[in-house]
């Protein structure tokens, strides 16, 4: 059956959702974030595990609202998962689109390249924190969101413009597609 | 080309051109990411008033760098001096860089000479949060009260800062009032006050 609606452009879909006049705020929100993980667990180890973990609860419930406001219905392989998140996830809700390349062969593992990255403005990171990842909070956001619609992934930094790349590169490998189960439970 | 260790190969924060700060995200981005905030140091903390002092800290971080970012961009490098001059600033320039629009209102307290106040009818971080019955007054706006501490102090002016609501008449949602008493020794110098 074709779905009912043709999903939104990534343009379109970011002009329909309500923005921040501004991303300075959001930034050095997320910035703020930081320093307290930094001060309060002390580890750099542990403060990356603290923005997964946050990325990863955001991503379970930002999931939703993508799905109510960009009229995509189901993707046929990963490959369209990919896309999706690429053209419209990013362009929804950060404002900015990334690109999907180097794909294996099995085309469960591939990368998102951003360019921009609305997260480091004025970031720089100190030498005592280079372990940081500071966009942790992305991946994590990535891994719970896909996790809601039955994927497993695991999701690994490998370019860092902080830490001196010429982009940022996010790893995604798909590791497991949980069967729906059904009958659905809609209401406990 | 030799290359020069991988820790030195990025440009300088500094020697980067200022953003004009154009860019956007979705409110939901900012929203979903400050209800972690909350919810983060919601788990650091066993009783209200430390909640409302973390996210104070939070915030100040935010203002201090507001402060000296709009300083830059907005005012070619001019710092207020003037305390109504620094009031205004953040009532009208602070508050639309960071939520769009000029704050609804800004008063002088009636009953202290030291007082001011600023109020917004939906303040944007309170805007999703409802405060369960248990927390009492909590106030999310802890967060904006210390954007503007972080403004204040950063140019000299060091003051308490709290967030409040008031109940309006008629309206379901009550307003939020950030109340700037600032410190003594402002009011004893002479001159600041004009």
């Amino acid at each position: 059956m074709p779905p009912l609606t043709t999903p939104k452009s990534g343009d379109a879909l970011f002009a329909s959702v309500e923005r921040v006049q501004n991303a300075e705020l959001f930034t050095l929100t997320y910035g703020a974030i930081v320093r307290q993980l930094l001060t309060d667990l002390e580890e750099v180890e542990e403060v990356n595990k603290q923005l997964d973990q946050m990325g990863y609860n955001i991503g379970t419930r930002l999931v939703d609202e993508f799905l109510a406001k960009s009229n995509v219905s189901n993707c046929a392989d990963f490959k369209e998962t990919a896309d999706t998140i690429a053209k419209l996830g990013f362009k929804m809700f950060l404002g900015v689109t990334a690109t999907v390349t180097n794909w294996d062969a099995e085309g469960t593992t591939c990368s998102f390249v951003l360019e921009d990255n609305p997260l480091v403005d004025f970031v720089e990171l100190p030498d005592t924190c280079q372990g940081l990842q500071y966009c942790n909070v992305l991946s994590g956001v990535i891994r719970g969101a896909l996790e809601m619609v039955s994927m497993k992934t695991e999701v690994t930094w490998v370019r860092d413009m902080l830490r001196g790349d010429d982009a940022y590169e996010m790893r995604v490998k798909l590791t497991k597609q949980v069967p729906e189960e059904y009958p659905y439970k809609d209401d406990d | 080309m030799i290359s020069v260790g991988k820790t030195k190969q990025y440009a300088n924060v500094l020697d980067k051109l200022l953003s004009r700060g154009r860019q956007e995200v979705s409110l939901s981005a900012f929203a979903f990411l400050f209800s972690e905030v909350v919810q983060y140091n919601q788990t650091q903390v066993d009783n209200i008033a430390d909640l409302e002092r973390r996210l104070e800290d939070a915030g100040y971080a935010v203002g201090a760098r507001v402060l000296e970012l709009l300083c830059h961009r907005e005012k070619g490098n001019r710092r207020e001096t003037q305390l109504l001059g620094i009031l205004s600033f953040i009532h009208s320039t602070v508050w639309k860089v960071l939520f769009g629009k000029v704050a609804d209102s800004l008063e002088k307290g009636t009953e202290h000479e030291d007082e001011y106040m600023i109020s917004e009818k939906e303040l944007l971080v309170n805007r999703f949060i409802s405060v369960p019955k248990d927390m009492g007054a909590f106030n999310c706006g802890a967060f904006v009260a210390g954007i503007v501490r972080g403004v204040l102090d950063n140019a000299g002016f060091p003051a308490v800062v709290t967030a409040h609501f008031v109940p309006i008449e008629g309206q379901q949602r009550p307003r939020t009032t950030i109340l700037i008493k600032f410190a003594e020794e402002l009011l004893n110098s002479k001159g600041i006050y004009n």
